[in-house]
């Protein structure tokens, strides 16, 4: 794979290239008649690891994963057809969670698309709505300048995936090959720094708060470590109470005494109050979530609203904002913190004790609280058992969604961003297996656990495999309840607990189901047995499967129902099922 | 912001609900799939499209515009314009009926089959309404209309007792007025 800017090269050896040349180190993917041509260039060469997955979704997943934790595009390659429409789960997830993906996907010859070809289908008209842009190659001399221009849009302004189609006959055809260095995009420029104005406005209401609250999301983690440490300095030096999104977990640790724990629907009590009661709110980063605000009408009705976001259409899209503020977190946290210090601004002491005051009232009703019990492993305690043995450990984590991806956040606290990978928006089940794997890839040395349940990690478990061929000594601790527990949840609150085929009959034997694909297999059944299977797992340099048996019919709280406020949570220990039930209202119950 | 606006901008207005039309002029690069790309969005996020013309309109650049009649609240109306700009190939969004003072004009053309007074009347109303025949046969005709949309509706209503046939219409092209041109 010799070759320079300007070169004449196959369209393979141009992929390739170009990828050495962006920098990248791991492609995931999975080969077939379409791509054939590029498999064969990435076996003539060594700057590009190459990573086989067991399914192309698992190979989209493992990108963000490996994108997530490092702020980098991941990359992934498919075959056509079914290659393609396999990927379109993870594309989705990523566009919904704002990670750079940049995946290519194999095409039948050019002067055969449209005739219904062997494993041909329209690429780019099933993934334009679910990627930030795509492209079909249908001239190589084309190739070089789509596939930096793919890089470039997929980690510019908001990130999101993109799809560069080849057809096989662009794959085999010579062409000129162009540096990223030579590149430039026509059109796309997003801002990335905010206007002063709106700044300025923003610091100065700030500035006469009485109950601030920072709520902060995803965009923080996307801007870098820059914008994590700068919300610090500025939570810090304002004494601002935070909270954050799912999305945003780790960017202001855990352990900083501004922190609330996380909102929104399975937040904690004190979060969900404290932004529903604030005079002002300053959201950074995210972006108004369903499943933050509740009910949109009753959201936090007495604040003004300071919103900053990259992307100029999450402004005023679910909730009208007073400041609006597009830029680059980062940028914007720069600018706020400098005006603060330069007009020595300072909050209102006395305001800001009561308002601290309050949030310890709300905060002393332990809204976490669980019931816990001897005879059987409760969730939440094996997630508190798995963040205190690991909590002086390098630690990524990963879940999939339900009910344990909620614990998770809830129990397993975050001081650094970039440490917790899940699948926000889009709700992947499936998602934090593979995800393990892009993840160890670009730590090798660092311990990633998957927090999964049993009925998610299903969904995606043959990718166990591939951690299995490439060492990977990944951990996938299931709270094995039996049940999809967040459907039987809802069927409890909302369906006259008529549990329609959310129970999880034969399930598995994981352990040996683990040993059948080469890795370690594990199981914990009771409270006093945990703390040493933990150990043993962390201990384990191989990937393993942890089946850790947990109470059946053990429910997420608290919870906002559906179509509530967030001063209408239910707290889960002393509500009984009825008045659960009663809390959903007819408008709620079709809500999602 | 003033003493007077109240905590929220939830109490800001009632107008929400109020639908508006308002006329979108969108600059894209004239690259494949770029109108399946906007016409996607629209039916993804569920706006509506009343009406709907593109054309390249700088061949040497590859740039085309395309002129898009909407319906909806003024925040749906700014939502659009904001999913529009952030799309790749898009240059520029420019809301025409919020600059104001925009000429719009559509072109139709018309078959009317008829014979004795009706047909009479036809050429008769379409003189008033200033369409050319463009093509004609003993029982028929086609009528070239350009105007407003409402004229070209009140055009075709007038038509339909007569023996109106088929029509064909381009759809709304709009432009503002004044020296100033879009930034592309």
């Amino acid at each position: 794979m010799a070759g320079s800017s300007g070169e004449t090269m196959t369209g393979a050896e141009i992929v390739l290239k170009a990828l050495a040349d962006q920098g990248v180190e791991h492609v995931f993917g999975y080969p077939g008649g379409a791509v054939l041509p590029i498999y064969d260039e990435i076996f003539q060469q060594e700057k590009v690891k190459h990573i086989l997955v067991r399914h192309e979704q698992g190979a989209t997943h493992a990108a963000e994963g490996y994108a997530r934790s490092t702020g980098k595009p991941g990359v992934v390659l498919v075959t056509s057809g079914p290659g393609a429409t396999n990927a379109v789960t993870g594309l989705t997830d990523a566009l919904m969670d704002s990670i750079p993906l940049v995946c290519l996907t194999g095409q039948v010859p050019t002067h055969l698309i449209g005739n219904d070809a062997f494993q041909e289908c329209d690429t780019v008209g099933i993934t334009r709505p679910c990627t930030k842009h795509n492209y079909l190659v249908k001239d190589v001399n084309d190739l070089a300048r789509i596939l930096h221009e793919a890089f470039y849009v997929a980690t510019t302004g908001r990130p999101g995936p993109v799809v560069v189609d080849i057809p096989k006959d662009v794959q085999f055809a010579k062409g000129k090959y162009i540096g990223p260095t030579n590149i430039q995009h026509k059109t796309y420029r997003p801002r990335v720094k905010p206007d002063q104005n709106a700044v300025k406005a923003a610091v100065e209401l700030i500035a006469r708060a009485k109950r601030p609250i920072l709520y902060t999301g995803g965009g923080v983690i996307n801007s870098g470590p820059t914008a994590a440490n700068l919300l610090r300095e500025f939570a810090y030096m304002t004494g601002i109470p935070l909270t954050s999104t799912l999305m945003g977990l780790g960017a202001y640790p855990a352990s900083g005494k501004n922190w609330l724990g996380m909102l929104g629907m399975h937040g904690t009590y004190e979060a969900n109050m404290a932004m529903h009661d604030c005079d002002v709110m300053i959201n950074i980063g995210a972006r108004f979530d369903d499943r933050i605000t509740g009910r949109i009408d009753a959201f936090s009705p007495g604040s003004r609203k300071i919103h900053v976001d990259i992307d100029p259409s999450s402004i005023n899209k679910t909730v009208r904002v007073d400041i609006p503020i597009v830029g680059d977190c980062a940028h914007a946290l720069e600018d706020m913190i400098r005006l603060w210090k330069a007009q020595q601004f300072h909050l209102d002491k006395a305001a800001m004790k009561d308002w601290w005051a309050k949030i310890d009232k709300w905060r002393s009703r332990d809204s976490l609280r669980y019931r816990q019990r001897k005879d059987v492993i409760m969730p939440q305690y094996a997630i508190e058992r798995l963040y205190a043995l690991t909590r002086d450990k390098d630690v990524y984590i990963t879940t999939e969604v339900g009910q344990h991806q909620m614990w998770a956040a809830q129990f397993f606290k975050f001081n650094e961003p970039n440490r917790w990978m899940t699948s926000g928006g889009l709700g992947t089940m499936g998602y934090g297996l593979p995800a393990t794997i892009g993840v160890q890839l670009a730590h090798p040395d660092s311990l990633v656990i998957d927090i999964a349940g049993d009925a998610s990690v299903l969904m995606t478990m043959q990718e166990i495999s591939t951690a299995v061929q490439y060492r990977l000594p990944v951990k996938i601790f299931i709270l094995n309840n039996q049940y999809m527990g967040m459907v039987r949840q809802w069927q409890q609150l909302l369906h006259g607990n008529r549990l329609s085929e959310s129970y999880m009959d034969s399930l598995p034997d994981f352990v040996k189901l683990a040993e059948a694909y080469g890795a370690v297999g594990m199981r914990a059944e009771k409270p006093a047995e945990l703390d040493a299977a933990i150990k043993e797992m962390i201990a384990v340099k191989r990937p393993v499967i942890f089946d850790c048996r947990v109470a059946a019919l053990a429910n997420c709280f608290p919870m906002i129902p559906s179509g509530k406020a967030h001063n209408e949570m239910l707290l889960g220990e002393d509500v009984p099922d009825s008045e659960i039930e009663a809390a959903i209202g007819e408008d709620g119950k079709v809500l999602v | 912001m003033s003493a007077q606006q109240p905590a929220s901008a939830y109490f800001l207005d009632d107008t929400k609900k109020v639908t508006e039309t308002h006329t979108l002029a969108v600059v894209v690069d004239n690259e494949p799939g770029v109108l399946a790309r906007v016409i996607g969005l629209f039916s993804g996020r569920g706006y509506n499209i009343d009406s709907l013309t593109v054309s390249e309109t700088e061949h040497n650049a590859h740039v085309s515009r395309i002129t898009i009649v909407t319906t909806g609240t003024p925040d749906v109306i700014v939502q659009i314009r904001h999913q529009l700009e952030r799309m790749v190939p898009v240059h520029s969004v420019a809301d025409l009926t919020v600059q104001g003072n925009a000429i719009s004009r559509e072109l139709a053309m018309v078959k009317v089959a008829g014979k004795g007074d009706k047909r009479v009347e036809a050429l008769r109303l379409a003189d008033a309404f200033r369409a050319r025949v463009i093509d004609a046969t003993t029982e028929s005709f086609v009528f070239e209309l350009t105007g407003k949309t409402d004229k070209i509706e009140q055009f075709i209503a007038l038509m339909l007792p007569l023996g109106l046939v088929e029509v064909a219409r381009t759809g709304v092209a709009a432009i503002s007025r004044g020296p100033e041109g879009m930034k592309i």
